[in-house]
């Protein structure tokens, strides 16, 4: 139990190291576009986690391109392009605005829209009957007054 | 009437649906396609000299990314084995992120379909190829364009329906 604690303390301490390594002969500004950049790009072999995250070998490729690319003084456009040159929008955690992905950016919008549009007609709809009845009661009232 | 409008949405959203379970997520469809092969000069596995993106030119030929830890590369092995026998099909290997020792001692054990098995240790083409996970095979006309990538192990289905009319198309 105790050795296990022992390793559980020290891994962040190991991920850690790892990192410094990666980021070894970079600036801060150099090191934080690293960690940005390596956030946003998707890992290909195990698809719903990004380069950071993932411990695949391709990832640790890509990683290193990345690392290499920002150290050549690349811009942060430069190494995306050389991504989905490659490997297609998909690598891009943050898909471009285009004909393709209109359904991906607009869909959610348009659903929303749609809900609203639909909220509202049912609601027009149930008001009416309340109406009906109102005047209902006011007949009624007439009814018996004519009784009288 | 009420009840149209919610019925027509899930309808919809049905067709969405079944549609979207037919695509599979291992399938990125790859932006090479269309695109002349990608640059490399590497050496070549068992032979002197280096193989590159030229040498691929003036006929169709298939680049088929594998490597002796593969599993997938096994499954398709006896496919490629039979395409380069009985279709004489020009099959130029990549040897993907492996030790040039331990292809020639997996080829040696299945048999090679390849003509040249041109060595990619570092994976730097698999790279510039944009190979995510091997196996993975282009197809490529005469002009050294790409015209097809199967993604995952070689079928005798995918060979009949999608490459073989391709290859015959870009002999022309």
């Amino acid at each position: 139990m105790r050795t296990l604690l022992l390793l559980l303390a020290l891994l962040p301490s190991l991920a850690g190291a790892t990192m410094a390594a990666d980021v070894a002969g970079m600036d801060a500004s150099q090191e934080a576009r690293y960690r940005t950049l390596i956030h946003e790009l998707r890992c290909l072999v195990c698809q719903n986690q990004n380069i950071a995250d993932s411990d695949a070998p391709l990832a640790t490729d890509l990683r290193n391109q990345v690392r290499r690319q920002i150290l050549a003084g690349e811009n942060n456009q430069q190494i995306k392009d050389y991504l989905t040159q490659r490997y297609g929008d998909f690598v891009l955690y943050n898909p471009p605005f285009k004909l393709i992905t209109l359904l991906l950016w607009l869909g959610p919008a348009v659903l929303v829209l749609l809900a609203l549009v639909m909220a509202y007609l049912f609601t027009r709809r149930t008001r009416k009957p309340s109406t009906a009845t109102a005047l209902d009661e006011e007949k009624l009232r007439k009814l018996l007054d004519e009784n009288k | 009437m009420r009840y149209l409008i919610p019925v027509l949405i899930l309808a919809g959203l049905v067709v969405l649906f079944a549609a979207g379970l037919k695509n599979d997520p291992r399938e990125v469809p790859s932006p090479l396609i269309g695109k002349p092969a990608p640059a490399f000069n590497l050496k070549l596995l068992g032979e002197e000299g280096s193989y590159s993106n030229a040498d691929l030119k003036g006929r169709p030929v298939l680049v088929n990314f594998f490597a002796s830890w593969c599993e997938g590369c096994q499954v398709e092995h006896p496919v490629l084995l039979k395409l380069a026998k009985e279709s004489n099909v020009e099959i130029i290997g990549m040897d993907y992120k492996d030790a040039p020792e331990d292809a020639t001692q997996w080829l040696a054990r299945h048999g090679s379909p390849y003509r040249k098995v041109i060595l990619d240790n570092e994976g730097t083409a698999g790279l510039d190829w944009g190979v995510y996970g091997v196996p993975e095979t282009f197809v490529l006309n005469a002009d050294g364009v790409i015209v097809y990538k199967q993604i995952g192990p070689m079928t005798e289905a995918a060979w009949r329906e999608k490459i073989a009319p391709l290859m015959a198309g870009a002999a022309k």
